[in-house]
């Protein structure tokens, strides 16, 4: 199977959010990068997908060049493959991301092309705009399920589960497809040292797709007013357990 | 000037409570978006007419009937019923696209559900339009443009915007919204609509299973007790399941409980696990990344339990019980078991 993973840096974000001065940007002076949630699980489906029915698995990310850095994490998960479509580093939109995407599927081999199984993450982690893996799948026509926790590939094509309102979905698709993976699909291992090496040597190829802007448009993020509060502190270890009994008791928990 | 909105049913074919929300915020974007000179234009429509519709009209899959009580109640004076049967997000978005059009809609609408943020992302990509997720308000400025406000990293920050689209396609966040029928309810009519659909829109067609997952949902339970780091390992969580046992609960736990294997993921609150809208999270060992505190924000009360006082948990939580949970947590036990010994 020739698997083609579709991957997003984003920050690290931990205990709090900063915007930048001009409210265009998470401030990411002080933390790290990383591949959103989903799309880790994406790479680790890809990977064990290729171990049971051979082939192979390229990533592909579109950002700045230091974006090379999350390809190369991919790669160290068993990815073969990278391909960096290479921005100036401002924010690409849903609508040229998809395009810039489907650009580089079309100008196979370039990218590695034609693929069995084309993966994204549900929603990215921080713009979350569940919509870039639809639109590839659109403008490639192929059929396209999205927030799948459970795939099998059959002899006639696929099965992609998901939950929905405490029931499971279930949807029979030919190949090949599109299809967007949610967190908790699978475990992703940890890479490997021989995979980190694999990973640092690797080629990693570039293309410059053109930026257009589509109809929405950002003017400032902003943290939400009103969020920090400081918590009442009921006590210090087991002797709070006295003041925390009431409380629960007040808020009508207790039994 | 009409507004879309695709509504989603609860079992028993009511309007579910998300589009309840998106229906409120439909209205509201109908209000803003209509000329000044006429500020209820639906009440110019001819009955029976769908001509020069206005305010927000409701888009039902499948029978409709369940759904006109609340459709009235929230001041819906037109229904489209759309032939179709079983869930198919592109043959849904055709329907959507196919009633943009005849009847000129300048706004599409959806709840942020799986369902909701699947079929709008089809509708932007079958019309080529942006399709602005998880907003919050939408209102028309001074100058006539569409200002949205939505959220990103699962609503730890938002953005302002400006989306200049006709229609304009949106999801709502459901849970930055509450729902408010309208004050004046409404006569709804329920029209027919054939959707015009190709083989390819039917390919991907959903078979649901009958089966209820057994047990209390993590997203509905009215206690949630929470393990995190502090756990210490997936041998610490035996505590945590007497706690929620004793309080009628469930066990939630954090990112990095599932990722290290510690437990499965069904169990994760957060952005990339479950939502939760508990009376009570006891969150234990918690530290409270911004990925956490978007789960479980709309819990009722926060009590936490941590040994370091500068978590983050402890400006999100209303109490703090300031020490270890494998000291805390087995003492409260305990003192809750003597108390149902001694009533």
């Amino acid at each position: 199977m020739e698997i083609l993973v579709c991957v997003k840096r984003v920050p690290m974000v931990g205990g709090k959010i900063v915007v930048t001065a001009d409210g265009q940007d998470v401030d990411t002076r002080m933390s790290g990068f990383t591949v959103s949630p989903h799309e880790e699980c994406a790479v680790e489906e890809a990977v064990r997908l290729v171990e049971r029915h051979g082939g192979t698995v390229t990533v592909l990310t579109l950002g700045p060049p230091a974006a090379a850095d999350q390809l190369r994490d991919m790669l160290a998960l068993g990815a073969s493959r990278a391909v960096l479509l290479e921005t100036d580093g401002r924010e690409w939109g849903p609508v040229a991301t998809a395009d810039a995407i489907v650009a580089a599927v079309r100008s196979s081999p370039a990218a590695g092309g034609p693929y069995d199984l084309l993966l994204f993450g549900n929603e990215a982690a921080d713009t979350g705009d569940y919509q870039v893996a639809v639109r590839v799948a659109h403008a490639l026509g192929l059929p396209c399920v999205t927030g799948i926790k459970n795939l099998e590939v059959t002899d006639v094509g696929a099965r992609a589960k998901r939950e929905y309102r405490g029931t499971e979905e279930a949807f029979d698709i030919p190949l090949p497809a599109v299809v967007s993976v949610k967190e908790g699909i699978n475990l992703p291992r940890y890479p490997s040292l021989p995979g980190r090496l694999r990973a640092k040597r690797a080629t990693i190829e570039r293309q410059e797709p053109e930026w257009h802007p589509d109809g929405l448009r950002k003017e400032r993020l902003r943290v939400p007013a009103g969020e920090s509060k400081r918590a009442a502190v009921l006590g210090a270890g087991a002797d709070a357990v006295p003041a925390l009994v009431t409380l629960l008791d007040e808020l009508g928990i207790l039994p | 000037m009409t507004v879309l909105c695709l509504i989603e049913q609860a079992d028993d074919g009511g309007v579910a409570d998300v589009s309840l929300r998106a229906l409120t915020f439909a209205r509201a974007l109908a209000v803003s978006l209509a000329p000044a000179a006429s500020p209820t234009p639906a009440a110019s429509a001819a009955p029976g007419s769908t001509a020069g519709l206005g305010g927000v009209a409701a888009v039902v899959v499948g029978d409709a009937a369940g759904a006109v009580p609340a459709l009235s109640e929230y001041g819906v004076s037109d229904a489209f019923e759309v032939e179709l049967t079983g869930y198919a997000p592109q043959a849904w978005a055709r329907a959507l696209a196919g009633l943009a059009a005849e009847l000129g809609a300048t706004a599409v609408v959806a709840a942020s559900t799986d369902h909701g943020s699947e079929v709008m992302a089809h509708l932007g990509a079958i019309t080529g339009l942006p399709m602005a997720a998880n907003c919050v308000s939408a209102t028309r400025s001074a100058t006539g443009d569409l200002q949205i406000v939505r959220q990103r990293w699962a609503g730890s920050l938002l953005e302002d915007a400006v989306l200049d689209a006709s229609p304009a396609l949106m999801t709502v966040a459901a849970d930055a919204v509450t729902a408010a029928a309208a004050g004046d309810p409404a006569a709804t009519a329920v029209h027919v609509f054939q959707p015009a659909l190709g083989q390819a829109d039917l390919l991907v067609t959903a078979t649901e299973s009958a089966e209820r997952s057994a047990g209390m949902s993590l997203a509905t339970a009215r206690v949630v007790v929470g393990g995190g780091r502090g756990v210490g390992g997936p041998d610490g969580f035996g505590v945590l399941e007497e706690l929620a046992g004793l309080l009628g609960g469930v066990v939630g736990v954090s990112r990095v409980v599932t990722s290290e294997g510690w437990r499965p993921h069904k169990q994760q609150v957060g952005q990339t696990g479950t939502r939760i809208s508990p009376e009570l999270y006891l969150a234990c060992g918690i530290s409270g990344a911004i990925q956490h505190m978007a789960g479980c924000l709309s819990a009722k009360h926060i009590v936490a339990v941590n040994t370091d006082p500068d978590a983050p948990i402890i400006s999100h939580a209303d109490y703090a019980v300031i020490g270890d949970l494998n000291q805390v947590l087995p003492a409260l036990v305990a003192a809750i078991r003597a108390r149902e010994g001694s009533s």
